[in-house]
């Protein structure tokens, strides 16, 4: 505990004043309004809202677009993690063994963290594009055989690729910098005793990494619900015929294109509580539940 | 340490050369379709070797999107960004670590609790709030009377009015707030000794002062990591400036151009796709925020490592 302390009262609060300003009128103060929307429906010819109670939560969860949208989200938060943890994980093991040129590896696999993801989506709609893209052969071999902006499961299948694409750079400079906290001692005890270097990965390395794994793959499904954003709108636009259509890209058409404040609203809610619940989840539970060190 | 296995490393260079060109290929096929004309770009096997056209798409997707102000506009929104958030965690973390007051567990987790809140979730009412900056306080005033008691009393009628769509203010302070800065800072200052502040207060020095000429000499690795961080995540804004700024040619940013390149029906009006200016255009949005990751790839891997973000 620290005891030694500065005393004039007001030079702390006035360090603290601007930051506790900007988060109460761009963070708690939209995040009350976003709840008193979702309980609210505005009049259409004015005269303020009217309180309505759940109607709009259940509207919204009686809407089989919004089931819809929960689901592709689900299988977009699950597919992206899962592959880009796993390629990062077998990426760093294997980097981690730090044979030559092992430096040169690590900066070509994380610079790609700097590209912003509506860059990224553009980039793979060019990749994937029906006409001028890898796939295009496919269409000339069978006519109309890959085309993302006529077949939802293509569509999602690109925005998957894409979103894990993305992701590997954050997950591997997490994975080798866990990898190379373990301590040398320990793997050269494994080594003394006769564990070959893959035995030692499956044995020793991979068990150590279990908090990381833990971390990412929360980390990775809260920011596939909130990151999506750009991915989405240069890639697909949430096409075709609403395929693609993630729970954050439709919190945006429902509000800036429909105009519907308030079904927007309850939306908000439902994804702050899932983004709350991940990160209660990532506190409480990973932090007690998994730790070696 | 010393051991003989030649398959392993054998495989090993494999496997890293495989997961290294699956890295690479996506942004070498853009690399390539930028350095095309129109007719190559469109052709059906894809072309993997780069032709002679980079510098004329470049220069014409540079005119086509206006780039020229889009890329000062973007860099002075970085460099707000970073300066805001770089000052803020550091004053805020300043407050409650080496002053003692009740309430500072309370503040901490008023700002913590923001991680919660990403700026896409409430994006439609924060949307609102930027129309109006007061307007939290105007209703505050409202709802508790004040303003009534205002306008009976003095005759004034208060109506607060801080309009930030289309403007720099607007883009630069809602993203200002920092949870994971305040956190690395205070973790930071967590490990400064006491006899440090000890003998800053016998030397005759004030809070100020010492966090002055003591505090941030020393944190200058911490600022060089969250400067990184922020240089990046503020650069790659995208949803916050297609949002307020609807004047782009006075306040347009580099990322938000690519919106309009997406070629699509409504961009080409049914024509051949200008995939090769819009694959330059991207380019030439990404390279900057890739020159700060790989200079200061150090700082930045800290940075990361230590914010959990």
């Amino acid at each position: 505990m620290r005891r030694a302390y500065f005393k004039s009262s007001w030079v702390a609060a006035a360090l603290l004043a601007p930051q506790l300003l900007i988060i109460f009128v761009f963070f708690y103060w939209p995040s009350a309004q976003a709840l008193y929307w979702a309980f609210t429906l505005e009049q259409p010819w004015g005269g303020g809202n009217t309180w309505v109670g759940f109607d709009n939560f259940a509207k919204t969860l009686s809407d089989p677009y919004y089931w819809s949208s929960v689901q592709v989200s689900m299988v977009y938060a699950l597919a992206t993690t899962a592959l880009a943890m796993v390629m990062a994980m077998t990426l760093a093991v294997f980097v981690d063994r730090q044979l030559a040129g092992y430096k040169a590896y690590r900066v070509a696999l994380i610079w790609p963290y700097a590209i912003a993801a509506p860059a990224v989506g553009l980039a793979f709609r060019f990749v994937f594009s029906p006409n001028a893209g890898i796939l295009s052969y496919l269409n000339t071999v069978v006519p109309g055989m890959w085309d993302p902006t006529q077949f939802g499961w293509q569509a999602v299948l690109t925005i998957v690729i894409a979103g894990a694409w993305k992701h590997v750079a954050y997950s591997f400079i997490f994975f080798l910098a866990a990898l190379q906290s373990i301590p040398r001692s320990l793997i050269e005890a494994a080594a003394m005793d006769g564990a070959r270097p893959l035995r030692r990965m499956f044995d020793l390395q991979l068990p150590l990494l279990t908090p990381t794994i833990f971390f990412l793959i929360v980390i990775n499904i809260t920011d596939s619900f909130t990151d999506s954003f750009g991915i989405v709108d240069t890639l697909t636009g949430g096409g075709p015929f609403r395929a693609t259509d993630l729970m954050v890209y439709k919190i945006y058409s429902d509000g800036f294109r429909s105009f519907d404040y308030s079904g927007a609203a309850a939306q908000s809610i439902i994804l702050m509580l899932l983004v709350m619940a991940l990160t209660f989840v990532q506190f409480r539970y990973v932090e007690k539940r998994v730790h070696y060190t | 340490m010393i051991e003989r296995t030649p398959i392993l490393n054998i495989s090993t260079h494999v496997i890293l050369a495989v997961g290294l060109l699956l890295i690479l290929f996506p942004i070498w096929i853009a690399f390539v379709a930028a350095t095309h004309d129109l007719a190559a770009v469109n052709s059906a096997p894809v072309e993997l070797w780069p032709g002679d056209q980079l510098w004329i798409n470049l220069t014409t997707a540079w005119q086509l999107s206006d780039f020229g102000p889009k890329f000062v506009n973007t860099l002075i929104v970085a460099i707000g960004v970073v300066i805001g958030k770089v000052t803020l965690a550091c004053i805020t973390a300043f407050s409650l670590v080496f002053f003692n007051y009740r309430g500072r567990m309370l503040i901490f987790w008023l700002i913590f609790i923001t991680l919660m809140l990403p700026l896409e979730v409430r994006i439609v009412p924060t949307y609102a709030v930027a129309a109006n900056a007061l307007s939290p306080f105007q209703m505050l005033l409202d709802v508790t009377g004040l303003a009534w008691l205002v306008a009976t009393l003095s005759g004034i009628q208060i109506s607060l009015e801080w309009n930030l769509l289309n403007s720099y203010t607007g883009l630069i302070l809602p993203l200002v707030a920092t949870a994971t800065g305040t956190f690395l800072y205070r973790q930071f200052f967590l490990t400064i000794p006491d006899e440090l502040v000890e003998a800053a207060q016998m030397d005759g020095a004030g809070p100020l002062r010492f966090l002055w000429d003591t505090l941030i000499p020393l944190s200058k690795t911490n600022i060089a990591a969250l400067a990184t961080i922020m240089f990046v995540y503020a650069w790659n804004q995208y949803l916050w400036p297609l949002l307020i700024i609807t004047d782009r040619a006075t306040y347009g940013m580099v990322v938000v151009q690519l919106s309009d390149l997406v070629p699509d029906a409504l961009t080409t009006g049914g024509g051949t796709p200008t995939w090769h200016y819009a694959m330059a255009a991207t380019l030439a949005v990404m390279i900057p925020p890739i020159i700060i990751v790989i200079f200061m790839q150090r700082w930045f891997v800290r940075g990361l490592i230590n914010t959990d973000k």
